[in-house]
């Protein structure tokens, strides 16, 4: 495991995506067969089920080094993962163990169906035979993410490089159905196993933001405008009754969005649709939020499936029955895209992205700002001539957002974060003032520069109220500028409103607490829909 | 008054000697101050008079000032102020770092200051001392915090240096000034050439010319030629992180060297090449050991894990209560920073 050790060590320690990608070629390049093959399992979801649980491990642990259970805690809280807490408090290894990254996997799959004794015994056995680096391994290959940035798209962008084949081919291999015990590396990364011809994705084309006055963009009849959804971006690919969903980030998530697939296979044609995956209620569109609940789970459950319902807004279609389409203008596309909409009944999770009306550019400043109270984050404005764009290019597209609302709350909770912001206060939560007292109107985790959260992290440590465990109350002395996209009174919050998509827009270093907003102030915010 | 109250009473300017008549490492301007260590959060300016270990002194006089009034003291000798006997006995943290020991009339309290148990290449290893009331830091008061031996880190900062070198780069360490630059120095000597920034450099020379052997060391200046480094080792404090001065160094690889390392998250919180778990503070071990050592019945526990570290010792019987005071990583980290930026 000497090897997946140093990977792993060198991969965790970079933040260039270049050096990681490096990282991963040279792997390929001198790994047994089979510990490559696990590599892509183990960074795609594919893994076998974890055979010990934490609990487990965590008590063996304890037996093990003597400590109380609240100390192991304070460990684990200041760690923010219990593979590494554990790897750190064990003592020294008495010998060591060389096993391949395969023959571990293999031993941990077997090991799954075994007595809890039984298990105790092989863990304790392995741990006492690693040293520190090669034990948080082994405790992550027993189950838990490694959390060292890297994507499916890094996983994917690194056998492009190593093999010259086409990366979105890769991803659709990888993702696909394969059985490590008898597939070979050979085979997995060539594709034997897929129909690359059925699933294969246009590059997104992509708008920039407005920078110009409407009357700039020429004649308003020569344009086109929709309502700029906040999910997605997802392409859905038809052919030969076969479907595939690949989002903007170029990654496959055909079986993260189950509904979308059935939805889709009503239509007899084949096709390839541009559109935005939402989260979708009775026709009304969620909030991002909601929809982030959907993303990247192992498996989709029918609680998830009926709590949070997906549903898609199709802007425009690139491939018809077989024929590459994106060279016809945007106004042809949308009217082939309606024929096809409208030749079916439509299932619910479907909608055609509608056009909103106008005759003058200055009619769209009110439906602009009438845009959050739909859930949407502004308008998009197409040229009716414009080809599918490969990318980004300026001229033909715009996207005109609304601008954030923001409110001045005070910091009252912080939180360390996880992964690489796992030693620092990242997470906060704060407050505006309600009468004489405080009351929580959002947490945020984005926006601060590393120097702030530093700075921020140690103001907690000399301020925080509580001496022990994760979450620090502080004083409420911090005041930041909160932006966020939407607000919406909800019964669900303790302060009677919900804000959409809350992130720290700056730090107010200027203003008192005393200055903050009030809950008042907060709801006159809500607009009327 | 308990004799314990006779010679020490924590005060908002800090740790004061009732008996003795001055203070132990004191944040606020005193009269008469003892310091424990060199580290800007121990060793503040404003001081009418001083006393500190024989090796403190040049680097006192040279962070705070020429003009001070000092005096010092060799390791194990005492002197008697107001009736107490003050000693100084080493502690293992940097060089010249002390614990201070006070005695009255029998009774006996150790001020530790800073202190680390493991014996390294170049300061005098720590000596644990016998007392009453013993005063401990916490700096990584949790059994997460676990040190290698200085061979084992030297093995391993050697084997990364060589790496570079295979791939044309120059190893980059960074660390503080006092203490971790020098440590580093001996961990690396004999590994390649080493530069030093003009920080370290006017440090070490003040410690050279009190007599002390320091490795052999270059100044890294901003006139050397890119060529000269190439390859070669380069030890800079943390505050040049980022700054241009680094970045004109030619294919460097950067390492942070702290005790904070031992952790994933804090190793990947700065965008540098490697992190080394190299700290001048006892581990969890070792704080237990030093604790245990000192036999003291009354035990008050500083900056750092304060609050973790007194409750587990009470648990293991040890009667321990927490103490605030203005040391610790941060004020040093604040402190040491201003004073190194200075010279680029």
């Amino acid at each position: 495991m000497k090897q997946f050790s140093e990977l792993i060590s060198a991969i965790e320690i970079t933040n260039k995506t270049n050096a990681k990608i490096a990282a991963l070629v040279d792997y390929f390049k001198t790994a047994p067969e089979k510990d490559k093959l696990w590599l892509i399992a183990l960074f795609t979801g594919k893994r076998p089920s974890r055979p010990v649980k934490t609990t487990l491990m965590k008590q063996w642990c304890m037996e093990l080094t003597e400590l109380p259970e609240w100390l192991f805690l304070e460990s684990y809280s200041t760690v923010g993962d219990l593979g590494e807490t554990i790897a750190l408090l064990l003592p020294k290894p008495t010998h060591q163990l060389d096993l391949s990254l395969n023959e571990w996997m293999t031993e941990l799959k077997a090991l799954k169906p075994k007595s809890d004794s039984e298990k105790k015994a092989f863990v304790l056995e392995a741990w006492s035979g690693l040293h520190q680096q090669e034990r948080l391994i082994f405790n992550k290959l027993i189950g838990g993410s490694f959390r060292i940035g890297v994507s499916k798209k890094t996983l994917v962008n690194s056998l492009a490089k190593l093999t010259n084949i086409d990366a979105n081919q890769l991803m659709h291999s990888i993702i696909g159905k394969w059985d490590i015990d008898t597939i070979s590396f050979e085979e997995l990364i060539n594709g034997s196993h897929i129909n690359y011809d059925n699933s294969k994705p246009y590059p997104f084309c992509l708008a920039y933001a407005l920078e110009k006055n409407l009357p700039e963009l020429g004649k308003a009849n020569d344009w086109m405008v929709e309502q700029k959804w906040d999910g997605i971006r997802g392409q859905i690919v038809k052919r030969n009754n076969e479907i595939y969903i690949w989002s903007r980030g170029e990654e496959l998530v055909t079986t993260q969005f189950p509904e979308l697939v059935e939805a889709v296979s009503n239509f007899k044609d084949d096709f390839v649709i541009d559109g935005e995956i939402l989260a979708m209620k009775d026709s009304a569109v969620l909030l991002f939020n909601d929809l982030q609940k959907r993303l990247n789970r192992k498996s989709v459950t029918k609680k998830l499936l009926e709590d949070v319902p997906i549903g898609f807004y199709a802007y425009d279609i690139l491939e018809f029955n077989g024929e590459d389409i994106r060279s016809q203008s945007f106004e042809e596309r949308r009217t082939l895209l309606e024929k096809i909409f409208n030749s079916v009944v439509l299932p619910e999770q479907l909608k055609l992205s509608f056009l909103v009306e106008f005759t003058e550019w200055e009619e769209l400043h009110a439906i602009r700002e009438n845009s959050r109270a739909i859930n949407s984050e502004g308008l998009m404005l197409k040229q009716k001539v414009s080809p599918y764009h490969t990318g980004r290019k300026k001229g033909d597209w715009w996207k005109w957002k609304v601008d954030p609302l923001t409110i001045d709350a005070v910091m009252i909770y912080a939180q360390k974060g996880s992964g690489r912001r796992s030693s620092k206060y990242t997470d906060y939560t704060f407050a505006v003032k309600k009468e004489d007292a405080l009351v929580t109107v959002a947490k945020a985790y984005s926006g601060l520069t590393d120097k702030e959260i530093t700075e921020i992290s140690r103001w907690v440590n000399k301020n925080a109220i509580e001496k022990f465990g994760p979450v620090r109350t502080v004083k409420p002395e911090l005041v930041f500028e909160i932006a966020f996209e939407g607000i919406a009174l909800s019964n669900r919050h303790k302060s009677g409103v919900a804000l959409r998509f809350p992130r720290i827009s700056r730090w107010r270093r200027d203003k008192p607490v005393e200055e903050i907003d009030t809950i008042e102030t907060v709801k006159q915010l809500i607009t009327a829909p | 008054m308990s004799k314990e109250k006779q010679l020490i009473k924590f005060t908002k300017k800090g740790i004061y000697c009732p008996q003795g008549k001055f203070y132990l490492d004191p944040w606020y301007p005193v009269d008469y101050a003892v310091i424990s260590h060199g580290h800007a959060d121990h060793a503040r300016w404003g001081m009418k008079r001083y006393l500190c270990q024989h090796n403190s002194k040049p680097i006192l006089q040279h962070r705070i000032g020429r003009d001070i009034k000092i005096e010092s003291v060799a390791y194990n000798k005492s002197i008697t102020i107001n009736d107490v006997k003050v000693s100084f006995h080493p502690a293992g943290h940097v060089i010249g770092s002390a614990q201070i020991r006070l005695e009255y009339q029998g009774y006996i309290v150790v001020f530790s200051g800073d202190y680390k148990t493991q014996p390294d290449f170049i300061s005098t290893p720590f000596e644990s001392v016998k007392c009453h009331t013993f005063i401990t830091e916490s700096t990584f008061g949790l059994p997460i915090y676990k040190w290698k031996s200085e061979k084992e880190l030297q093995n391993q900062l050697q084997h990364w240096v060589k790496t570079n070198q295979a791939n044309h780069r120059t190893s980059v360490f960074l660390g503080y000034s006092l203490g971790k630059a020098q440590r580093l120095m001996s961990l690396l000597e004999e590994t390649d050439d080493i530069f030093v920034h003009r920080a370290i450099h006017n440090l070490n020379e003040a410690i050279s010319n009190s007599g002390l052997q320091l490795p052999e060391t270059q100044l890294w200046s901003a006139d050397l030629d890119k060529k000269e480094l190439q390859n070669k080792i380069i030890i800079a404090p943390p505050a040049l992180l980022g700054s241009r001065m680094l970045k004109r160094v030619p294919n460097a690889a950067t390492a942070i060297c702290s005790g904070w390392m031992q952790i994933r998250g804090n190793r990947r919180w700065q965008a540098v090449d490697a992190g080394f778990t190299v700290s001048d503070h006892a581990d969890w071990d070792g704080l237990i050991m030093a604790v245990k050592a000192s036999e003291a019945e009354q035990v008050y526990v500083t900056h750092g894990s304060q609050a973790v570290f007194s409750k587990y010792l009470n648990e293991i019987g040890i009667k321990a209560d927490e103490l605030k005071t203005e040391y610790g990583e941060d004020a040093m980290a604040e402190a040491e920073q201003e004073s190194e930026t200075l010279i680029q």
